[in-house]
């Protein structure tokens, strides 16, 4: 963002007037950072020698990230589970297809459960993202018991033993507790069918302060193992998404930037804090 | 939804409320936790900058008139209530129909806004008040959107025109085009147009998105904007206006607990109104927006206007009679009328939406108390009854262990489920013979004893008591005097 590095320039000039920082805020509240870490970032700053503004934020921001391992789990005795969960429309569907391209091209065997049984043409809509990258879809009926989906995959999952199986499931919002409910059955039924290896919650970059209470909620209910960030490929920043690593210590581990199967790289400190600062 | 917003003003307020004379140091320190609140919530900081502004120099400008009155607090309260409804958008604001019918709406919005769905809920309202619109898929880019459309179309029982298949094949602006003129052949008096999700950034889909706008010059273009989203809401809806442009936004996703903030940024830098509210995933979970009504809500007071309206129209005038009467009378409470009573609350829509409505339902507790509600559970309860004869429903007592596993079976539920059933039902007509015993209902609960899926909320009779003080109505606004003396 131009305006940013206009800041930045002033700072590093070292004449920083107090609306200088005004704006340095507003900047990072506009990057969905959240009130507090921003003012905690600006401390940061201010604490530090003027011509190092520009490296103290820099650090400041790497010092919240997350120490826990970014790496996508692989167990070799059986099948990889992966349960995807998020709020709705945040890009789980998309998400799982971009997975299954990701592993199917590093040589791994996936199967894939539809367990949203809830949304209209969920099913269809993953189904034909399975044809698209050659991955065996299991789906049950439309509005059927999803736990009984998965349980299904997971036997399948095994009678192939296939590397991973990845878990679609139906977007819901963190505050409706039965279908919370829902979700650690899901979860239960995969621990019984061997265990589950990573819980992904998908995170929309656009989302406010929102994402902290979500990522809170889906962490108390099914315990979540890594962030998949999406549609960065859009203006929003994906603040929301650094904040969340700060308050839970959940790492984000892959980026969505599209629509497409292939619009999708793990995550990168350097060109996620440089997006942030919009430099 | 706006929780922390109503939380916080809700908490600023009931202190000030403690104190007597309010001096302008008050002033400075309720507005200045007002800014922080909106930030926190999603706010623009140059939005909750004006708003917060404007409260202050409002409440310095009538502190003496404030500080005459027996209640100081209240003259404060009024100006947040005035401004917050004022920059939620004053008067409602309807669909404005076109000279020539049909009447064409376009959607528009980001990626999982949840603008299929709201297309469906769409339909349905207009449908439920007398007209005939036509879906139209012009969403051909997202895998099985066309699909979902049509399903999202066969469950509200509204028409879908959809000639391509989507999934990157088809021209949107041609679907769309085509679309109209179906409609009007067939005579359809609305025309709802679902659109493919866009960035703002993306110039060859907001191009796209102009294209149909010029191809099928809509009566309205509708943003459809999910309740979470944060500080690109500004970003993106002045991408939207200068792209396509938009009349009004529809609020998605508002009965989680997001905070909304980012829909007041949207107000107050286009002043296009937010026209209607998305509040549950069911398709009757959708209402005309209502600003008064919403900064009550965010005041903590509950929309009891909407309820009130909700339910008059769920409950039928002959039904909530006939219960009256029957229960005058000395007969006993059934099934059958236990059946009727839940086909009515279905009608109302989901339960906790409903229930979260009331004044002070905004708590904490109230809230994880609702959430645990489990409408799927009047579905259940339902097929169970249904599965039952009329000579069972009259009387449960003769509910022997066959009887009970072919009603489990019909239903496809568990002999347990049926079990449980009776016996909350039993308990429930004890309830009832007792109170006509000892003397009436308590107010507003006549229609509602053993509601399945209530089981746990065990403040619900106390309802009533949790009114706010009754204000005295000073609005000249009608719609906010309705409210106030729903
Ligand atoms: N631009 C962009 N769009 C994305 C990205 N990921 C997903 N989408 C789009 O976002 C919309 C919703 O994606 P889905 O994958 O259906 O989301 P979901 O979370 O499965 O949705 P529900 O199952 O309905 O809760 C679709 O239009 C996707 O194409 C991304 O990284 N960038
Ligand atoms: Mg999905």
């Amino acid at each position: 963002m131009a305006l940013f590095s206009k800041i930045l320039a002033k700072i590093r000039g070292g004449n920083i007037s107090a609306s200088d920082w005004q704006e340095l805020r507003s900047t990072l509240i506009g990057a969905d950072l959240g009130a507090n870490l921003s003012d905690e970032l600006i401390a940061i700053a201010q604490g530090s020698k003027t011509d190092g503004v520009e490296a103290a934020i820099t650090t400041a921001l790497r010092s919240t990230l997350s120490k826990n391992s970014r790496e996508l789990v692989l167990v070799e005795s059986r099948p990889t589970m992966i349960l995807v969960v998020g709020v709705n429309g945040t890009g789980k569907t998309t998400s799982v297809a971009k997975l299954m391209h990701l592993l199917t091209g590093g040589g791994k065997s996936v199967v894939v459960a539809a367990a949203d049984t809830f949304r209209a043409a969920a099913i269809e809509q993953l189904q034909t993202w399975g044809e698209r990258i050659g991955v065996p879809v299991i789906a049950g009926k439309f509005q059927g018991d999803p736990a009984a989906v998965v349980f299904d995959a997971a036997k399948q999952a095994q009678q192939r033993s296939s590397d991973y199986l990845i878990v679609d499931t139906a977007g819901r919002l963190h505050t409706k507790s039965n279908l919370m409910d829902e979700l650690a059955k899901i979860h239960r039924v995969l621990e019984k069918a061997g265990g589950v290896d990573e819980v992904l919650l998908v995170v929309d970059a656009t989302t406010g302060q929102n994402g902290i209470i979500q990522a809170r909620h889906f962490a108390d209910s099914v315990g979540v193992t890594g962030l998949i960030l999406t549609k960065m490929d859009g203006s929003a920043k994906g603040g929301i998404a650094l904040a969340i690593e700060r308050e839970t210590g959940i790492p984000i581990k892959f980026i969505g930037t599209g629509e497409g199967a292939s619009d999708f790289v793990p995550f990168d400190s350097d060109s996620y804090i440089s997006g942030l600062l919009g430099s | 939804m706006f929780d922390s917003l109503s939380a916080r003003f809700s908490s600023a307020l009931s202190s000030l409320r403690s104190r007597g004379r309010i001096g302008p140091g008050d002033i400075d320190e309720i507005v200045a936790e007002i800014r922080t609140a909106l930030v926190e919530s999603d706010v623009a900081l140059s939005v909750a900058d004006k708003l917060s502004e404007s409260i202050k120099s409002l409440s310095l400008a009538s502190l003496e008139e404030i500080n005459k009155s027996t209640n100081p607090s209240n003259g404060i309260f009024e100006i947040v209530s005035a401004e917050l409804t004022k920059i939620l958008g004053g008067q409602t604001r309807r669909i404005r129909m076109a000279k020539k019918a049909p009447t064409v709406i376009m959607l528009l919005g980001l990626q999982g806004a949840g603008k299929t769905s709201l297309a469906g809920k769409l339909a349905l309202f207009l449908k439920n008040q007398g007209n005939t619109p036509l879906l139209v898929a012009a969403d051909l880019q997202r895998p099985n959107a066309v699909n979902q459309l049509q399903q999202v179309g066969a469950s509200v029982g509204t028409p879908v025109f959809a000639p391509e298949p989507g999934n990157g094949v088809g021209d949107p602006v041609k679907v769309a085009l085509a679309g109209k003129k179906f409609a009007e052949d067939k005579l359809h008096n609305f025309v709802i147009v679902d659109t493919a999700g866009r960035l703002g950034v993306d110039a060859e889909l907001m191009t796209q998105a102009a294209k149909i706008r010029d191809a099928l010059k809509p009566d309205e273009i509708l943003l459809v904007v999910d309740a979470m989203l944060g500080q690109d809401a500004l970003r993106t809806a002045q991408a939207f206006l200068e792209g396509v442009g938009f009349d009004g936004v529809v609020l998605t996703k508002l009965d989680g607990d997001a905070r909304g903030g980012a829909a007041l940024s949207i107000l107050s830098l286009t002043n296009r109104p937010i026209m209607f509210a998305a509040t549950g995933e069911r398709p009757a979970d959708f209402s005309l927006f209502h600003p008064d009504r919403m900064a009550s809500r965010i005041l903590g007071l509950g929309d009891i206007a909407t309820l009130a309206e909700e339910a008059k129209a769920a409950l039928d005038p002959d039904l909530t009679k006939r219960f009256e009467e029957k229960f005058a009378s000395g007969d006993d409470f059934t099934l059958i009328d236990f059946l009727s009573q839940l086909q009515a609350i279905k009608k109302m829509g989901s339960m906790t939406k409903m229930l979260g409505m009331l004044p002070g339902m905004n708590s904490g507790a109230m809230k994880r108390q609702l959430a645990s509600i489990d409408d799927g559970e009047l579905v259940r309860t339902e097929a169970i009854i249904q599965s039952m004869t009329p000579t069972e429903r009259h009387d449960v007592k003769i509910l022997n262990g066959t009887r009970r596993a072919r009603i489990a079976n019909g239903a496809g539920r568990q002999v347990s489920e049926v079990n449980n059933l009776v016996d909350r039902f039993t308990a429930a007509q004890k309830v009832m013979r007792q109170m006509r015993n000892g003397g009436g209902l308590p107010p507003g609960m006549s229609g509602m004893p053993g509601i399945p899926g209530m089981t746990g909320l065990a403040g619900m009779p106390k309802i009533n008591k949790q009114l706010p003080p009754k204000k005295k109505s000073k609005s000249g606004n009608p719609a906010k005097r309705a409210a106030e003396q729903g």
